[in-house]
């Protein structure tokens, strides 16, 4: 799958990516295991890129690579013109806060003793950013535009709900003031009201900060609402690609059909496939 | 009780008949501090059925699973209520009596396969220790019902997975060998919570297709808990909807899924996304929200304990819990909307 689309205006773009880990078979023979293979995909600013696959397919691989915490074996990514794979740690630095992760369990992402206000300030005093007196203000801004009440910036992660600690989590994740967020099964660990509250705040963040998602997902119905485009990966590659509408109705590959197919819905289950 | 029945015979069950009343869980904090989990959830599960029960964190539904067979923490108190299963109340059985229940009338599949396993002990003995637990066969039998059993999960290689351990298995695999210590001894009831939370969309879609064929093979009755109510579609035969540790809907799972009565039950499907029904909410819109937080069961409220979050709320709603009301064949709700 190829680029589709016009490179210029695109906030990230990846090319022919490689990821492939050393691995030890039987007897301790050598044995690599090729975690992505030729993946090429980009993403529009202020748009939302589902990544939609099965456990094992490459998603997460991906994400690591793409946030600089694991090096590509080959292939290019390219944040905001700069190909940030030709760079070294040092210069990565200086991209690092610009894309952020937000993992699915808050719970153990976030530091339990910490504060609320001391999770969302550390990013900016780890990066050297503003002084005491701002960095609080600046986390209290944070926390409230999350939909976080100050009350709570005081109170330990361990005594929030779940989603109150995603909140969290993507309040420290928006510190940084970054234009990619990574949002690797941000909602898949939440009840079914609660992810309706988080997917409407992302909703709400994307258009009043402009941010891109890559949001990475194995719900095709939340992938569904959510995204302008869908990727569906299988073994490492990105078998299809397209504008989230048409790959919804008419997906190409098998794996996307079968993963809609899978998707349990509320209107017409009777469908259950037969069992071998 | 010797119940164990090879798996070719599956068992002729009596009616397994589940009657739980007015039950009443609390925790215990170490400072003595009450918290309630359960406040007076009543239901039935009817010979053969399939019972689907929805409920988001706190509703207490996890609760529910493990108070059925006295299962709770040290913690977990059942301070009222009676659970009647083929004519004994399980909360006042023996120990002895309820040992033999465990397992063998009644089976508990719970939530994270990968914990619920040995991780040092080959899948073979581990099925084999069920068994074990309830029959005194020699080595031989039980060996060949192990295999016996297996098949019916892993129809082509079950002989290998006995040789396995839990790590070399998948999740879905796991959660195939959880069903089949399940059925082991020819359980009338299998109570499952949340059996395929942790899989795959298209693994999740294999467990329940699995669960389905075996329920009718077995003539299993099954309480299948979850907090998704799309996983009940087209599974449940009917629905209880929990909230705050009691019933908030229960009916028909058509009823209940299609047209939901209770304004709680009504809100949660609304919130669901629904690009793949091809209807309703359109792409990147808002979805509509219950809006606040989980209801904090330790505040000791009059009214009922979806008011605050409702959009259909009344004067009367906040002075008193309301009583359950019929609304239609075997479908009830509890909510003054429909009547004090």
């Amino acid at each position: 799958m190829g680029l589709n689309h016009d490179n210029a205006e695109r906030l990230l773009i990846v090319e022919n990516l490689e990821k492939v880990y050393a691995g030890r078979g039987v007897l301790g023979t050598k044995k690599e295991v090729i975690a992505l293979q030729g993946v090429s995909f980009s993403i529009r600013p202020e748009s939302t890129l589902a990544l939609v696959g099965e456990s094992g397919s490459g998603k997460s691989t991906l994400a690591f690579c793409l946030a600089c915490m694991e090096r590509p074996t080959s292939g290019r990514i390219i944040f905001q013109g700069n190909e940030i794979t030709a760079l070294d740690e040092k210069q990565q630095r200086a991209v690092r806060p610009q894309i952020q992760l937000v993992f699915q369990d808050p719970a153990r992402s976030l530091n339990p003793r910490f504060s609320a206000l001391e999770l969302v300030s550390e990013p900016l005093l780890v990066q050297g950013r503003l002084h005491k007196r701002k960095r609080e203000d600046r986390a209290r801004a944070l926390l409230a535009q999350v939909g976080l009440p100050q009350e709570k910036a005081l109170q330990r992660a361990e005594e929030f709900s779940g989603g109150q600690r995603q909140r969290l989590a993507i309040a420290r994740a928006l510190a940084l003031e970054p234009k990619l967020l990574i949002l690797d099964e941000a909602l898949s660990a939440l009840d079914c009201s609660v992810q309706a509250q988080i997917a409407n705040l992302l909703l709400e963040l994307q258009s009043s900060l402009g941010l891109t998602y890559l949001f990475i997902t194995h719900d095709f119905a939340m992938a569904g609402h959510l995204a302008d485009e869908i990727a569906v990966m299988e073994r490492g590659k990105v078998v299809e690609l397209g504008a989230a509408d048409r790959v919804l109705r008419e997906p190409e590959h098998e794996i996307t059909r079968r993963l809609i197919a899978a998707t349990p819905r509320l209107g017409s289950a009777a469908h259950l496939p037969q069992v071998v | 009780m010797s119940m164990a029945q090879t798996m070719a015979n599956p068992p002729k069950t009596i009616s397994p008949f589940l009657q739980v009343q007015d039950l009443h869980v609390a925790y215990i904090s170490r400072a003595g501090q009450k918290s309630p989990a359960l406040a007076g959830l009543s239901f039935e599960v009817r010979p053969g059925e399939t019972l689907g029960v929805l409920g988001e964190s706190g509703s207490g539904k996890s609760t529910l699973a493990a108070a059925l067979l006295r299962l709770l923490p040290g913690n977990g108190e059942i301070e009222k209520g009676v659970v009647l299963f083929e004519g004994q109340d399980l909360l006042r059985a023996e120990p002895r009596t309820l040992q033999r229940i465990r397992g063998a009338r009644i089976a508990v599949i719970f939530q994270e396969p990968s914990l619920a396993l040995h991780p040092m002990i080959r899948i073979g003995e581990q099925i084999k220790d069920v068994f074990a637990a309830h029959e005194s066969s020699s080595r031989g039998v039980l060996r060949q019902k192990t295999l016996q059993l297996l098949a019916e999960v892993f129809p082509t290689d079950a002989a290998r997975i006995a040789e396995s351990y839990p790590h070399q298995l998948s999740g879905g695999q796991q959660q195939r060998v959880l069903i089949a210590q399940a059925i082991a001894c020819g359980p009338s009831l299998v109570v499952a919570d949340e059996p395929t939370a942790s899989l795959d969309p298209s693994t999740q879609m294999e467990i329940l297709s699995l669960f389905r064929k075996l329920r009718e093979k077995f003539h299993l009755s099954v309480i299948l808990i979850t907090h998704n109510p799309a996983v009940l579609a087209g599974f449940a035969d009917r629905v209880l909807v929990m909230y705050a540790g009691k019933a908030a809907e229960v009916g028909p799972a058509e009823k209940v899924l299609g047209s939901p009565q209770h304004p709680y039950t009504r809100a949660l499907l609304q919130s669901m996304p629904s690009q793949l029904e091809g209807y309703a909410n359109q792409r990147k819109s808002k979805l509509p929200v219950i809006p606040g937080d989980a209801p904090n069961l330790e505040v000791l409220a009059t009214g009922c304990r979806f008011e605050a979050r409702c959009a259909d709320r009344m004067e009367l709603c906040t002075r008193r819990e309301p009583a359950v009301v019929n609304v239609g064949e075997s479908h009830a709700v509890s909510c003054f909307k429909y009547g004090e």
